[in-house]
């Protein structure tokens, strides 16, 4: 569950040298990215219904007439009903699910994303660092990332929830501090290999500080990783979230998640099977869409035409 | 290579050493004891039974007199399972665990490959797009949606297989959560081995194969295979780490005593001892099966010998 | 490998247009969607409409008593009985146990002093006969001459003795001492001041056991079932120690002796053919199943793999009683679902007008009514429904304003709101606690919406693990609302009375009023059964005017019970002997139901017109 597609793709991109991606560095590269995804229709309608998503998940509680912990004491657990507003019907507390599916998409995509950012953030750093400066402390930071790696991480994340309490901003942290373990791999194999490259070389000639050079000139060059990566990691995190949400620790009430909602609709499916095909679907298509961006930015970035 | 392994395994050692002193601490900070229920125990009681497990010493006495039990292959009383051993509740629950992680690896494996391979060799055609889209079904599902779904059909509607229990092993209550585990990973390396397969299919020698006029089956079965199949190799370790995560939630949905019900019953109860036996075991058992995994990469692929990385 | 990319050719760029978005919409959909649809056929969308469905039905004889006993005609060939138990209990030494799911089991492997009939009545069992002296201070039992443990030796006075003591050394590590304090010195023996032998219990010869009291308990005979009380073979401890409750060491004196024991799997218990009764007894094997989540439990038992659940999960009442109605089984349970508030700390320090305001402004009716569902009773007083005192059924002492029509109530609620200093444009934030639970989540979203449509309160919902909870409701340093309830382990108000003490362990309240104590004080050493219930409702209204808790409603037992299943009786206390069971013969038949799941003989049965929706 906590492996994904991502995998392959950190092992794959770890591998590969930068130069390729030098070799056509700046407006050719893009370019030539942006030609061949949008070839791949796949990924493009992906990002299209990706988008539409989103914009649901924000503005459209706002097209229902009710709120997303209030209870209809007389509508528990009812059906859709487009009369009464309740677009995907109740749950079993009378609150509606309309609402409430976004409302979770709202969290289920924040914790996604932001779990996603802080991965970034610590992985772009400790890989670049140590990728830069190689030799020793590239080894030693490396074998600190092989030491981690190995650890059965979801057990940890479980204790670190069962320690402190469900709270969302640990969620956060304790899976985004889970999954930086990829980003520092691949952003060190990358910088390894850029560190040698002309202009990183005329950089430090010129007297830029290492700071300066990593930060302006490595990280940057690093973006199209970045951008798989994050497509492929975010859909794993939501699952992860859901995952935590099937055994109790997940968010608080009365807010919710996708996980959360799916949870409770599975154990509901035969008396409300509603409560479980609304938020199943929109689960399931987010995941869809960032599968399939990720698969299209991937190939698309990846010179080897498949 | 069995240089290679010894290697491997001592450099697991400080990997281990981290976990037990994250997983030691992390536990012990958590509110709320061993002992703890909502009547309090008379504290002459309490006292009683934390100085029989050590409990009334500081923190890092217990810490190391816990690494000197372990060296010595000791995992100490379960403190929620009063009549067992942790070493015992191991040895009842990981041979469960084992049958059900290892038959979902292998089937997702089995039929993983079997089904990438078919699409990868009908590229582009509906065959592939069906048994591509469904992967991606099975990707984006949870499977706490997928195992009650499996019993509502198979156990109560059809009442063909059981709907929960263990019963040692028998191969009937096997049946649903090995398939509910393994749904994930059959889709996910379909789609990895069709990837792979693609690529390699491309290539010049199996081109010239094909210009030979050996047939396509042949062709994928004797030349195409073996190298389509690393991705998929090295995708198993983590594969594996997933399977032993996923399956708390599939022994919980289907009741089976296996290792991650217990960690997770452990967590909650406070059961210091059992909890880091649990994840003790559960890290060595992920260290030898990368070191496995590891050696069957290098079999499958001459061009890496076995050294260095440590 | 490295070569450059190559430019898409020309006719290979398609543009990426609506049109083509359109034409693929269909693709990128149809498989969510067609996933969805298996969900909704396997779930049965379909028997939501009001078409008849077909049902598996069991039938069974009907069961002719034959001197108490069943018509062995009747009787099924296996006489195997499996129940769902709960979570794993923790061990199965009867003086080291505690929990409801080890009750169970241990009420099928031992027998103490007194038992229970299937309704509830205290009946002989390991002692034949009793006398009480005339001030309620010493018993004086008999013991069964033909009692046996299980590998066939006698079970004497001396074993209850030992029993009795091994449960209160401090060196066993009880939790259920505190139970046994009407017995003399106990709660000093058990805290280690005073020795084992100052214990008021005492083997005059093999067969006669003397226990003196310290305060008269007319409750202490109900106490003699309890599993702190069972008689040990102390060959057995002192053979094994520690691993003395495992399968093939534990020696018992019950009907059954343990078999197997697989964590998180199953405990099978076999019959004692030494048991002095067994003669009588007819279940075979009893195997409990740890089955903790009540839709696992659910389904397990739809699918014909336990006669017997633990519980029901609450949402699906509709659903159960529909196509299971028949085989639903409820009663009132000896136990009370309660809100706390944290009397030490700011906002209910010194304020009774806000936690009275609170209080009052819960709709109980709706709770229960739409909940809970399951035909648990509103409470406003803290000691539920039928409980009996010594002196007949007690009378749980509502506050005054629990009669009043609900405007009422909302009215004064609203008065002493703001009489609290607090209002819409100030409003009250508080924080409720509870612990992991689908009912308990769904309790703490209701209470908290009525708070806010009745007062405005703003009420953040703080779920903890039980652990955590625990640790914090006994700090009483974050709490403010946290949820409660309790379930007695005997049948006495003081069982519930006794919780508010200021000492005891679990007044997590922190209610402290020296008069209350007093009242307690003065309960138990009060000899007449009639003027002890007074003193106690006296206590209870003390106590509730004070509104420490915030009682929601009482429990009840709600299962699942195969027809099969002969012999259940029903108790306030949910004590039930596998030995008075027995498997009746049966067969499943096919029957169609309609939509409020009455027996229709086709499916295009019409229903009777004038049926109206039932709620």
């Amino acid at each position: 569950m906590t492996n994904d597609n991502k995998t392959a793709v950190v092992k794959a991109l770890a591998e590969q040298p930068a130069e390729q991606i030098l070799a056509e560095k700046g407006q050719s590269l893009w370019h030539h990215a942006w030609l061949r995804l949008k070839q791949n229709r796949l990924a493009i309608a992906s990002a299209i219904i990706l988008l539409l998503v989103v914009v649901l998940v924000i503005i459209g509680p706002m097209f229902s007439p009710h709120a997303f912990d209030t209870i209809d004491w007389e509508q528990m657990s009812v059906p859709p009903d487009v009369a009464s507003g309740h677009y995907f019907g109740t749950d079993a507390m009378g609150r509606d699910l309309f609402v409430r599916t976004l409302y979770g998409g709202r969290i289920s995509l924040l914790v996604g994303l932001v779990a996603t950012l802080v991965s970034l953030v610590i992985g772009i750093t400790y890989g670049a660092i140590a990728g830069f400066f190689g030799g020793k402390v590239d080894a030693f930071m490396m074998r600190v990332v092989d030491i981690l790696y190995a650890l059965p991480f979801m057990f940890l994340v479980i204790l670190l929830m069962v320690v402190f309490g469900r709270n969302i901003y640990l969620i956060f942290a304790a899976i985004g501090a889970y999954i930086w373990l990829d980003m520092a791999r691949i952003v060190r194999g990358q910088t390894l290999s850029l560190r040698h490259t002309e202009f990183v070389e005329a950089a430090e000639a010129l007297g830029a500080s290492k700071a300066r050079i990593i930060f302006r000139h490595i990280v940057p060059n690093l973006l199209g990783i970045v951008a798989v990566y994050v497509t492929l990691t975010i859909p794993q995190v939501i699952l992860v979230e859901s995952f935590l949400s099937f055994l109790g620790l997940g968010v608080q009430e009365p807010f919710t998640s996708w996980g959360a909602l799916v949870n409770e609709g599975a154990q509901d499916m035969e008396i409300a099977p509603w409560s479980l095909i609304f938020p199943a679907l929109f689960l399931a298509i987010t995941l869809f869409s960032f599968n399939f961006i990720g698969d299209g930015l991937r190939d698309a970035l990846d010179p080897k035409d498949r | 290579m069995w240089h290679y392994a010894i290697k491997r395994l001592l450099g697991a050692i400080p990997t281990l050493l981290v976990l037990i002193t994250i997983s030691f601490f992390l536990i012990r900070v958590a509110p709320g004891g061993p002992f703890d229920t909502e009547k309090s125990l008379p504290p002459e009681i309490q006292a009683n039974l934390e100085k029989k497990y050590h409990l009334d010493e500081p923190l890092y006495k217990q810490y190391f007199r816990y690494l000197g039990n372990i060296v010595r292959g000791d995992f100490g009383p379960s403190f929620q399972y009063k009549d067992f051993t942790v070493t015992e509740l191991i040895a009842r629950g990981f041979p469960v665990s084992l049958t059900l992680g290892g038959l979902a690896l292998l089937l997702a494996v089995l039929i993983g490959v079997t089904l990438g391979t078919v699409a990868a060799v009908r590229q582009n055609s509906w065959v592939d797009y069906a048994l591509m889209s469904t992967a991606m079904t099975g990707i984006s599902i949870p499977n706490f949606v997928v195992a009650p779904l499996l019993i509502l059909f198979f156990a109560i509607s059809l009442n063909w297989l059981p709907a929960g229990g263990w019963n040692g092993g028998h191969w009937l209550y096997l049946i649903l959560p090995v398939l509910a585990l393994s749904l994930r990973y059959i889709a996910y390396i379909a789609r990895l081995m069709r990837g792979s397969m693609i690529e390699v299919l491309r290539s010049d020698y199996i081109r010239t194969a094909r210009a030979k006029g050996l047939s396509m089956p042949r062709v994928v079965l004797k030349h195409a295979l073996k190298p389509a199949l690393m991705p998929v190799v090295s995708y198993l370790g983590p594969a594996a780490a997933g399977i032993i995560t996923g399956s708390v939630v599939i022994e919980k949905i289907f009741g089976v005593p296996g290792l991650g019900r217990y960690f997770v019953q452990g967590a909650l109860n406070r059961d210091y001892t059992l909890v880091m036996g649990v994840v003790i075991f559960i890290g060595v058992l992920i260290v030898v099966f990368n070191l496995i995994v590891d050696i069957l990469y290098a079999v499958l692929d001459p061009k890496i010998r076995l050294q260095g990385k440590g | 490998m490295t070569k450059p990319a190559v430019k898409p050719h020309p006719s290979q760029a398609c543009r990426f247009t609506l049109r083509s978005f359109l034409r693929l919409l269909p693709v990128y959909v149809s498989w969510p969607l067609a996933a969805v649809a298996t969900i909704a056929v396997l779930t049965g969308c379909s028997s939501s409409n009001d078409e008849p469905v077909q049902v598996e039905r069991i039938v069974v004889p009907k069961v002719h008593l034959i001197d108490g006993k069943p018509d062995p005609a009747v009787l099924a060939e296996k006489q195997i009985l499996r129940k769902g138990n709960g979570s794993q209990p923790q061990t199965l030494d009867p003086h080291k146990a505690e929990g409801v799911p080890s009750s169970n089991i241990l009420r099928d492997l031992f027998e103490g002093l007194t038992g229970e009939s299937p309704d509830g009545r205290i009946v002989p069992a390991g002692a034949e006969s009793w006398d009480i002296s005339e001030d309620g201070l010493t018993y004086t039992f008999h013991i069964r001459h033909n009692g046996r443990w299980s590998d066939g030796s006698p079970v004497t006075a001396q074993d209850f003795e030992y029993g009795l003591k091994r449960s209160l050394n401090p060196a066993t590590g009880s939790k259920y001492t505190k139970i046994l304090s009407p017995i003399r010195n106990a709660d000093a023996v058990a805290a280690g001041a005073l020795p084992l032998e100052a214990l008021g219990v005492k083997a005059l010869d093999d067969f006669t056991l003397r226990i003196e009291l310290a305060t008269p308990a007319p409750y202490f005979l109900g106490l003699l079932n309890h599993s702190s009380t069972y008689p040990m073979h102390k060959a057995s401890v002192e053979k094994w120690g520690d691993a003395v409750a495992k399968p093939g060491h534990l020696v018992s004196n019950g009907a059954y002796t343990l078999d197997e024991l697989v964590v998180q799997s199953h405990i099978k218990l076999v019959r004692n053919h030494h048991y002095w009764n067994d003669a009588n007894t007819h279940i075979n094997e009893v195997w409990y199943y740890p089955i903790e989540d009540q839709s696992s439990e659910l389904k397990r038992y739809r699918a014909g793999e336990i006669d017997w659940t633990n519980e029901v999960p609450n949402n699906q009442f509709k659903w159960i009683k529909k196509y299971l109605g028949e085989e639903l089984v409820i009663n009132p349970w000896l136990g009370i679902y309660y809100y706390g508030f944290n009397l030490t700390r700011p906002p209910f320090k010194d304020n009774l007008k806000l936690r009275k305001a609170l209080a009052m402004a819960v709709d109980r009716d709706i709770l229960t009514g739409k909940v809970t569902q399951f035909g648990e009773r509103p409470a406003y007083a803290f000691v539920p429904p039928g409980v009996s005192s010594g002196a007949g059924t007690y009378t749980p002492q509502n506050p005054p304003w629990a009669s009043w029509p609900r405007e009422k109530q909302l009215a004064e609620a609203r008065r002493l709101y703001e009489a609290a200093g607090y209002s819409k444009t100030n409003p009250l934030e508080v924080e409720l606690r509870y612990n992991t639970s689908e009912n308990h989540k769904k309790i703490a979203i209701a209470v908290a919406a009525m708070w806010k449509q009745a007062l405005g309160v703003k009420t953040r919902l703080i779920n903890e693990e039980w652990k955590v909870f625990l640790s914090n409701r006994k700090q009483k340093q974050v709490t403010q609302v946290f949820r409660a309830g309790w379930i007695s382990d005997y049948n006495d108000p003081m069982s519930f009375l006794e919780l508010l003490h200021s000492q005891h362990g679990i007044n997590d309240s922190g209610y402290n009023n020296p008069e209350y104590d007093a009242l307690l004080a003065r309960i138990a050493a009060e000899p007449d059964a009639e003027k002890r219930t007074q003193l106690m409702q006296q206590a209870e209204r003390l106590m509730l005017a004070d509104q420490p808790v915030m009682p929601l409603y009482s429990y009840v037992v709600k299962r699942l019970v195969k027809p099969y299943v002969g012999g259940v009786g029903s108790n306030i206390m949910d004590h039930h002997y596998s030995k008075d069971w027995y498997i009746l013969k049966h067969r499943t038949e096919k029957v169609w139901l309609d939509k409020d799941g009455r027996e229709v003989s086709s499916p295009h049965d019409t229903r009777d017109a004038s049926a109206g929706e039932k709620d």
